[in-house]
């Protein structure tokens, strides 16, 4: 407990059980906010939306054996989109490891992939290091989990507490300074670039760069696309936006990298969702990468131009570094025309509605207007994610909740409690599809009995829905099990957990409907009923380069 | 090029990249890895999850009781060795990574054979083993084992020679490796 408060921690989501009863027993009285979850994973997703909303570093705690299995899925989740949380799992009495005990379970050797680190504590003088390490592993460098498994007879040790401040890591020296000759030489090609684009990602998010993002793009008229871990980076109203770029992202932006001779690619990592073809991505440009992980660099795309080191720490040089070159920004007026020209040609659109039918694409900007743009947004995952990243105009970083690398569905409702509870004040939105809501719905009880009022819309076409499109547009129409029905009536459901339930199913009233359900006081689920089948579009087939868009 | 600290502008077309090279060439990698548990695992489980093949591993400790040596070889010409080194940088337990170069490279590997040999051919195994410098520790009726050490080369045409013999059983340890002079790991 000590050590979670030396760390500054104000709050852990946690489930307790035979192997962790001796940390639970100091939770009691322990003075740090425990909320007690309906699944581990519920906790675990919880915590990251927690680190996710706040910047903070997310706690997890699950018991041994299928405690800490439930937490394989959030582990794997924050270490696809580098989210600090530290995850503390009891362990079996060390007399018992390796011998099949009771609910004990290889949490290190299973976890071992898909961690930053972890530690197994083998004896009880270990455990304020290994916590206090722990925590600095999680939120340092390119930040990600760190497991932490203690057997339940070291847990239960007499102890004295003495406050670890050093670290022994030899193995572990992230760099966050960029080298100053890279950044020259970064702002020089950035000067003479007639295409540039800068390319931003959950890295900037990561290290709280926004502002620093801005001041860049706006030394200049450079055009700015961020991916969907990075919207919130760059203010989608500002007129250099572009738009999100990849598989579901906007023409314009897709173009505009497709014919880039330079892009600027800062905290994201040239995953496949945004290169479709790798061999055609991006063929006339050179590429600057800035990346806290030297391991990200030239490991999907060759930069020419590497840069290690934190955003926050790189961008601000670089700015000053391009200023003081004095380029012209004239040399860009032709590129923008021609952005402008797909910009007018080929904007987000949809064929909306005439009568009371709900357009999904309609229901997220309707949430936009009610919500004055201004909410905390998490997002499950699916056809409803790419919706909203499209389709909600986000403003400001940590403003955007959502499971992008491993694409986790049932990430967004205890997302959004674990955002909430960090953000108590603000408006926390949680946009689901019938199907995700059904993955992690027992949190409405947490949210309930912890008063943690999260707003729950759920998108509701009764199809596991970019599935059910995929077999649509490549399968020959084949749908193959993606048809959820019309179960569960999800009003009864959020009101036989004790939140309330409200259910729309006409265009003509969703702003009013929804303005009511943020208003209401305490955890609301709306069961918005929406086009049974609508795609999502444009999209680049998967493996395919930027040209072959559809939509 | 434009030089970084002048104002003169850099064209994009002489800027090139780095990385991703396949050199085409074995790589020795000598690892210094913290002396913990678990350690040797979490480097098997990367070059697994990431497709990296090893050749031969060897792990042992150092003067340091705290630190550990891992040698482990692998084929430039299959996997990008920057790629490599830079995913072990990354694990936390992994303190420095040396790529050796084979020109400053001392490297030893041990070989045992057991190498058929009754009456006639035993001789002449036996004069195999003495142009290699290589020792018999064993003799039976059919066999014998032989003990040979030396850099991969020696060792893999020592295994080239003896193999029409009848080679029944080989057991090799795989490179351990040190840089020569006076730089030290």
């Amino acid at each position: 407990m000590e050590c979670l408060k030396a760390e500054g921690a104000e709050v852990v989501f946690g489930l307790p059980g035979g192997a962790n009863l001796p940390t639970y027993d100091a939770f009691y009285d322990a003075g740090i906010r425990h909320i007690l979850v309906r699944h581990e994973a519920g906790g675990g997703h919880a915590a990251e939306g927690y680190a996710k909303a706040t910047g903070k570093t997310g706690v997890a705690v699950a018991t041994s054996g299928p405690g800490a299995t439930n937490l394989v899925t959030p582990i794997c989740d924050a270490m696809m989109d580098s989210v600090p949380v530290v995850f503390i799992t009891g362990q079996v009495r060390t007399e018992l490891l390796g011998t099949d005990g009771f609910q004990e379970a290889d949490t290190i050797g299973i976890t071992m992939p898909i961690v930053k680190h972890s530690f197994l504590i083998q004896h009880p003088l270990e455990i304020p290091r290994s916590i206090h390490e722990a925590f600095h592993i999680a939120r340092t460098g390119r930040p990600g989990p760190v497991v932490v498994d203690i057997p339940q007879d070291l847990s239960r040790a007499d102890i004295t507490y003495e406050p670890v401040t050093d670290l022994r890591l030899p193995g572990y020296q992230p760099t966050t300074e960029g080298n100053q000759k890279q950044i020259r030489l970064a702002a020089k090609a950035l000067a003479n670039a007639r295409r540039p684009v800068i390319y931003a990602g959950g890295g900037v998010i990561s290290a709280d760069a926004g502002p620093e993002l801005v001041e860049l793009a706006t030394s200049d008229r450079f055009p700015v696309t961020c991916t969907v871990m990075g919207l919130g980076g760059f203010p989608a109203p500002h007129e250099q936006w572009l738009g999100m770029l990849g598989m579901h992202g906007t023409r314009s932006a897709n173009y505009a990298i497709d014919e880039a001779d330079l892009i600027c690619a800062i905290g994201a990592r040239f995953d496949d969702r945004v290169t479709g073809k790798l061999t055609e991505f991006a063929p006339r440009a050179k590429f600057i990468h800035i990346d806290v992980d030297p391991a990200e660099i030239s490991k999907n795309v060759p930069a020419h131009i590497p840069i290690v080191g934190d955003a926050r720490n790189v961008l601000p040089r670089l700015t000053a570094a391009y200023r003081a070159l004095a380029p012209d920004p004239a040399r860009l007026d032709e590129w923008w025309s021609r952005i402008h020209a797909w910009q007018q040609r080929h904007p987000l659109r949809y064929e909306d509605s005439s009568d009371a039918e709900i357009k999904p694409q309609y229901m997220i900007e309707a949430l936009y207007e009610a919500t004055g743009g201004d909410a905390i947004v998490s997002s499950d995952v699916g056809q409803h994610q790419m919706w909203a990243a499209q389709y909600f105009h986000f403003s400001r970083p940590r403003q955007w909740i959502n499971s992008g690398g491993l694409g986790t569905m049932g990430f967004g409702l205890p997302a959004a409690m674990g955002a909430k509870v960090g953000c108590p004040d603000k408006t926390v939105v949680c946009i689901a599809g019938d199907g995700s809501i059904q993955m992690n719905a027992q949190e409405l009880a947490t949210c309930v009995q912890e008063g943690i009022a999260v707003k729950v819309f759920v998108m509701n076409n009764g199809y596991l829905g970019m599935v059910r499109q995929w077999q649509e547009l490549f399968w020959d129409g084949r749908y193959s099990h993606v048809e959820t029905g019309p179960w569960p009536d999800f009003v009864k459901l959020a009101e036989a957990h004790g939140a309330t339930g409200m259910r729309c199913a006409d265009k003509r009233t969703l702003v009013p409907d929804i303005k009511e359900a943020l208003a209401t006081e305490g955890p609301v689920l709306v069961d918005v009923r929406v086009t049974r089948e609508e795609n999502t579009f444009p999209m680049i087939p998967a493996g395919k380069p930027a040209r072959d868009m559809v939509g | 090029m434009g030089e970084p600290a002048t104002k003169e502008l850099l064209s994009l077309d002489q800027l090139e990249a780095a990385g991703q090279l396949r050199t085409g060439r074995k790589h020795i990698l000598s690892i210094l890895v913290e002396n913990k548990p678990g350690v040797l695992s979490r480097i098997a489980g990367l070059f697994a999850r990431r497709g990296f093949n090893i050749d031969t591993l060897a792990v042992g400790p150092t003067d340091d009781e705290r630190i550990s040596r891992i040698t482990l070889t692998l084929d430039g010409a299959k996997h990008p060795i920057d790629q490599v080194t830079k995913q072990l940088h990354k694990l936390v337990n992994v303190i420095k990574i040396r790529d050796l170069e084979p020109e400053e490279t001392l490297s030893r590997e041990l070989a045992l054979f057991k190498v058929s040999a009754d009456g006639a051919s035993r001789s002449e195994v036996m004069q195999i083993c003495e142009i290699f410098r290589a020792k018999i520790v064993d003799v039976s009726k059919r066999s014998v084992v032989v003990e040979v050490t030396g850099d991969c080369d020696k060792v893999d045409a020592f295994e080239r020679l003896v193999r029409p013999f009848g080679l029944v059983e080989m057991a090799r340890t795989g490179e351990i490796a040190i840089a020569r002079g006076r730089s030290e790991t």
